[in-house]
């Protein structure tokens, strides 16, 4: 498939060839996570292809064929890019919010699949962790243009800031919608 | 189309135009327009009308009563919008499910998506002014709710397909029902392409309208019948099997037209696929129970899923976090619908006003569902 790649590679780093087939064996440092299952030997390609070009990036699996990379704010919008032109995960899925109140966080995070012949059983969770008081964080349409109404709706759940996101107003919620985000934890419905 | 007309708010020749909500197609849902004479300039979706907050909701209830109110937002395809959630429940509790109640979990998937389809097709006919597509299609899907009510016992909202397997055994009489059912309609489906597929004025009506290219079904995150439609290989059940779906022999139909047609006959093909998966499953269904005993106030382990299916509209999600207490910490849907939204505005670009509901309802857009 043609993948857009119209953005500059973040560094002059070789980028890998077709990560579906090449098992990448040496990579420096394994996912520091326990993986529950054992993996395709491809599904690890994708977790230390990631870690040795972001060390600082957390790599987990939440299970077979799903891994969860863990990062600050700051950082997702580069291996986002990464993941979308060197391994192909192009296909957004849908993006999610958590409210974490007793750690006073709010998480936010991408799960986006690939187009990519041999790798559409895969979905990578891009995970952001944000102050609860300020969240703001980059938005990813320009990364993955669908996520736009996703990110709408996440901004009016949750409260959560995309800066750089062209319209932010309510998608689900009425126009005059004046309480809180109401998936946050501290909002209780009407009649709770 | 042939007018190149630039979107300016000051124009005095644009004008700005509300479809719906209360338009008969449209069904809860709004598209703000911006007219040039006959052709869209500019539209933006505005859905939310239904929202009733079912993330919200879930968070208030616990994994079992859950069900019902799960299957809500997607009537048409009931069984499909509660596998999600039901293989990620199984998926936190680590329950391996009896293989009857994993092939009882697809036909009644497959039942769901031919009755989901079928109105599909039906309202698409209704748009063309195709009024035989429209009675002859929700004449037929009745011997399908007829089908489903002898597996699930209710006519739309099945519950059927529950954590832990499926409610209830299939009775034998539904199996003999079922074959019949499927050698009959495959002989229906025919008689649909001739009359409606090959139908010239059909073609006029909906050949290269709404093009969407293969690189923005890919870019715009579109799934299901709209991405099928448009090149895109992308198919749950063949990526990533789940419920035994890789004991079963089919097809992934995809077309590359990328128009309002193909859209409109993906979903045919997609029937018939689903015709050749019940006829299996039904012959070749295994002995045993169909259901773990699972109480009505189930433990769940700490953890965090992300489950799919392939429903009739596409990818249908759960992402699922569980903090050990009964209830969900965090449910949330993710509908093939509201990610083919995004499409919607891309498609409604200069073209004329008459085929707006030819390409809106072209991307099997279910408003409810959209809006969870």
């Amino acid at each position: 498939m043609s993948k857009p790649n119209t953005q500059p590679a973040p560094a002059a780093v070789p980028s890998p060839p077709a990560p579906a087939a090449q098992p990448q064996k040496q990579a420096a440092s394994p996912a520091p996570a326990p993986m529950p299952k054992p993996e395709p030997i491809r599904a690890k390609g994708f977790a230390s292809q990631i870690t040795s070009r972001f060390p600082d990036v957390k790599v987990e699996w939440m299970k077979q064929r799903r891994l969860k990379v863990s990062m600050t704010p700051t950082r997702i919008r580069e291996v986002g890019l990464f993941a979308r032109d060197t391994l192909g995960f192009d296909h957004i899925s849908t993006v999610s919010g958590v409210d974490w109140i007793a750690k006073n966080l709010l998480e936010v995070d991408y799960f986006v699949g690939s187009s990519t012949p041999g790798q559409e059983d895969f979905i990578l969770a891009f995970s952001e962790l944000v102050a609860r008081d300020n969240p703001v964080v980059p938005t990813l349409i320009d990364v993955w243009k669908g996520a736009e109404y996703h990110e709408r709706e996440t901004h009016e759940m949750f409260g959560i800031n995309f800066q750089g996101h062209p319209n932010q107003s309510h998608i689900l919620l009425p126009e005059d919608w004046n309480d809180m985000p109401p998936l946050r934890k501290d909002y209780v419905s009407p009649g709770r | 189309m042939a007018v190149e007309s630039e979107y300016s708010p000051d124009a005095d020749r644009i004008m700005s135009v509300s479809l719906g909500p209360q338009h008969p197609g449209a069904g809860h849902f709004r598209i703000k327009l911006w007219l040039d004479g006959d052709y869209v300039v500019r539209s933006e979706p505005d859905p939310g009308y239904v929202h009733r907050g079912e993330e919200k909701m879930g968070e208030y209830r616990n994994y079992i009563q859950n069900v019902p109110h799960l299957e809500r937002p997607e009537i048409l395809d009931s069984s499909n919008t509660l596998f999600p959630y039901a293989l990620g429940v199984d998926e936190l509790m680590n329950s391996k499910i009896p293989p009857r109640g994993q092939y009882l979990r697809v036909i009644m998937s497959e039942i769901n998506r031919i009755i989901s389809h079928m109105y599909f097709l039906a309202i698409q006919g209704y748009f063309m002014g195709h009024t035989t597509m429209i009675t002859w299609c929700m004449g037929d899907r009745d011997f399908w709710i007829d089908l489903g009510e002898r597996i699930g016992g209710a006519r739309v909202t099945f519950a059927y397909i529950i954590p832990g397997g499926v409610r209830n055994d299939i009775p034998a009489y539904a199996i003999e029902k079922g074959l019949k059912t499927c050698d009959w309609f495959v002989k229906r489906m025919d008689e649909y392409e001739k009359i409606f597929f090959s139908n010239p004025m059909v073609h006029q009506r909906s050949d290269k309208i709404g093009y969407l290219s293969r690189e923005d079904a890919i870019a715009y995150g579109a799934t299901g019948t709209v991405a099928r439609a448009s090149g895109l290989s992308f198919d749950v059940r063949k990526d990533e099997p789940y419920s035994s779906y890789e004991d079963f022999e089919f097809k992934v139909p995809v077309l590359n037209q990328g128009d309002s047609w193909a859209r409109a006959y993906v979903a045919l093909l997609d029937m018939r696929e689903a015709v050749k998966i019940i006829r299996q499953a039904l012959k070749k269904l295994p002995e045993g129970s169909v259901r773990l005993k699972i109480g009505p106030q189930p433990r769940v382990p700490p953890g965090e899923v992300y489950s799919r299916i392939e429903a009739a509209r596409g990818e249908y999600s759960y992402h699922i976090i569980s903090d050990g207490s009964p209830r969900p910490y965090r449910l949330k849907i993710g509908s093939p619908s509201f990610k083919n939204l995004r499409v919607l505005p891309q498609l409604l670009k200069n073209v004329h006003v008459a085929d707006i509901p030819v390409i809106y309802w072209g991307l099997n857009y279910w408003p409810v569902s959209a809006d969870r």
